[in-house]
């Protein structure tokens, strides 16, 4: 293992318009690394993960992946990624798990968690599909391969969209509150297989409101409020001696 | 809120199971009479009616049916292939082109069809009448004819309308399939092809039946541009014999067999293609 950051955020600013939603927050995951994110509503958390893989492009502030910067250039103000075949490129190995799973309704379960292999990393069709058996058997659902994500829970929608993040042998995974869309009895099947994925060292920043389960498998606790990093941590120190009173009145309200 | 909200997918039904759910739906005892009563009139038609015409004609009214087809057949495709970039033009093109796409099928879709093909027919036709270089091209033996008008105008007809229901397919697909096709490192185009357009076609496509249907009944007005549709040759009939109801009855039941066997056929198309939500 390198001593390279799967991911490196840092001093990143956004604005929307003249609203200034991240003031300067910056973060390190190391391989392995399972950094949640914690904070109330509109501190920008979402925002913050979706300047991760450029879904919002950032205002000010370096961002690098496995060590390579995005490269921005500035338009009038703006900046602006100046290189799109290296966004993309490095999002293919970036995964995103959305709250709303956002599964691909016209493919079959085995057609979403092969597409990218297939047509954006151009895996041949046999290795891609042998291999999204095994990450669909992985998260449990290996007897649903040919049903169509209308077909599923919302649990198996979310599990069948954390494969479609397998199959792409992910340098980091990202995910945005990724139950938070599920019914309270659903909630755990997701939970666990993203327990299960965290205890095998896998990298991933997690943006979650289940703060028992933010304990229980981060390794680095970040809680945002109002576009800055209030207070950063281990998870014993975030939950269990939190400094900042904003923090301790969040930790509060949740529990 | 999640914002998927699909109905959950019918099981696919077997043909067996189709053809024994439709023999079960004719067995209602309001379609029984209904049937009973077609039945009753075209055994009266057939016995009643002078019907000794018809195989004199049989060979050009099957020329009338291939050249109707043929209208239908080329203007549905080709009308589709220009209503694609009119519905993508309506949601994502700059400015200027989603006007233009947006004017165009407002225009078309608020005129009457009638007036389109006289206006292109009799239009175009006294216009390239003024170019003489032009009965030197390749392109003046179809000039000289009235169909490639017709079938311009049913094109360009059948493009209007079906680009207002792609417009509607293309912006009703959900945000965040897109944005998970980008976030898994699509390029634009691939987002396209393998998520936007393929979902929005989908969706089109139920509302697609209907549009064929319509534009079958539109193809009788080629024939007062002078093409020689199935209602072109049926004119023709009732203009030799006298006869008023049996040729137009004749037609009735083509038609009706046509749009029979398009819904049929599209219907089909429809369960076999994943159609979710
Ligand atoms: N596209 C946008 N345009 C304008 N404002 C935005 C946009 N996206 C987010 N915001 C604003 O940025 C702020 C942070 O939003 P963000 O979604 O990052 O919050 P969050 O911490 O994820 O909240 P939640 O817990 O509700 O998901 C909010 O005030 C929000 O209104
Ligand atoms: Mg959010």
């Amino acid at each position: 293992m390198t001593d390279q950051p799967a991911i490196q955020v840092e001093d990143l600013h956004k604005r929307f318009g003249t609203v200034e939603v991240l003031k300067g927050v910056s973060l390190t995951a190391r391989p392995g690394d399972v950094v949640a994110v914690i904070g109330g509503s509109g501190s920008g958390k979402s925002t913050m993960l979706r300047c991760i893989n450029l879904l919002e492009t950032p205002s000010a502030g370096r961002i690098s992946i496995k060590g390579e910067a995005y490269e921005m250039r500035s338009v009038r103000g703006e900046m602006e990624p100046a290189n799109r075949k290296q966004v993309q490129r490095i999002r293919a190995h970036l995964g995103m798990v959305f709250q709303s799973f956002n599964l691909w309704p016209h493919r079959t379960v085995l057609g979403n968690v092969t597409e990218v292999p297939i047509h954006v990393l151009g895996v041949k069709r046999a290795e891609a599909e042998a291999r999204a058996i095994a990450v669909l058997e992985r998260v449990g659902l290996g007897d649903k391969r040919d049903a169509w994500p209308a077909q599923l829970s919302g649990g198996q929608q979310q599990r069948c969209a954390i494969a479609r993040v397998l199959a792409v042998e992910p340098t980091a995974m990202l995910f945005d509150e990724p139950t938070s869309a599920l019914d309270p009895e659903l909630v755990n099947e997701v939970l666990s297989v993203i327990r299960d994925l965290a205890s095998e060292k896998r990298t991933m920043i997690l943006v979650t409101h289940e703060m028992a389960f933010a304990r229980d498998v981060a390794t680095h606790v970040i809680f945002l409020r109002d576009g800055r990093i209030e207070e950063e941590g281990p998870p014993e120190q975030i939950f269990g001696a939190p400094r900042s009173p904003h923090l301790q009145q969040f930790i509060r309200s949740v529990a | 809120m999640p914002d998927i909200d699909i109905p959950a997918r019918p099981t696919p039904a077997s043909p067996a199971r189709i053809l024994a759910r439709g023999v079960r739906g004719l067995m209602m005892p309001h379609r029984i009479a209904m049937a009973l009563v077609a039945l009753a009139g075209l055994v009266a038609m057939v016995l009643m009616m002078d019907w000794s015409w018809l195989p004199a004609y049989l060979p050009r009214l099957w020329a009338g049916l291939g050249m109707t087809l043929a209208m239908l057949g080329a203007s549905v495709v080709f009308g589709f292939l220009i209503a694609l970039p009119l519905g993508v033009a309506q949601v994502i093109g700059p400015r200027p082109l989603r006007w233009l796409a947006l004017g165009f099928c407002t225009v078309i879709r608020g005129t009457p069809l009638l007036l389109q093909l006289w206006l292109i027919y009799f239009g175009l036709g006294s216009l390239f009448a003024q170019f003489p270089e032009l009965r030197e091209t390749w392109l003046w033996p179809y000039l000289r004819q009235a169909w490639p008008y017709g079938l311009f105008a049913l094109t360009i007809s059948f493009a209007a309308y079906q680009g207002e229901v792609m417009r509607g397919a293309f912006a009703g697909v959900p945000y965040g399939e897109l944005e998970a096709a980008r976030a898994f490192g699509m390029s634009r185009g691939k987002v396209f092809r393998r998520v936007w357009f393929p979902r929005a076609l989908y969706r089109a496509l139920p509302t697609l039946s209907g549009e064929i249907i319509l534009q079958l009944k539109s193809t009788p007005l080629l024939a007062t541009i002078t093409v020689t549709d199935l209602y072109a040759v049926i004119t023709r009939v009732r203009q030799a014999t006298f006869l008023t109801y049996e040729p137009l009855l004749f037609l009735v039941a083509v038609y009706l067999c046509l749009s029979a066997v398009l819904i049929g056929v599209l219907r089909w198309m429809e369960t076999r293609v994943p159609q979710h939500g």
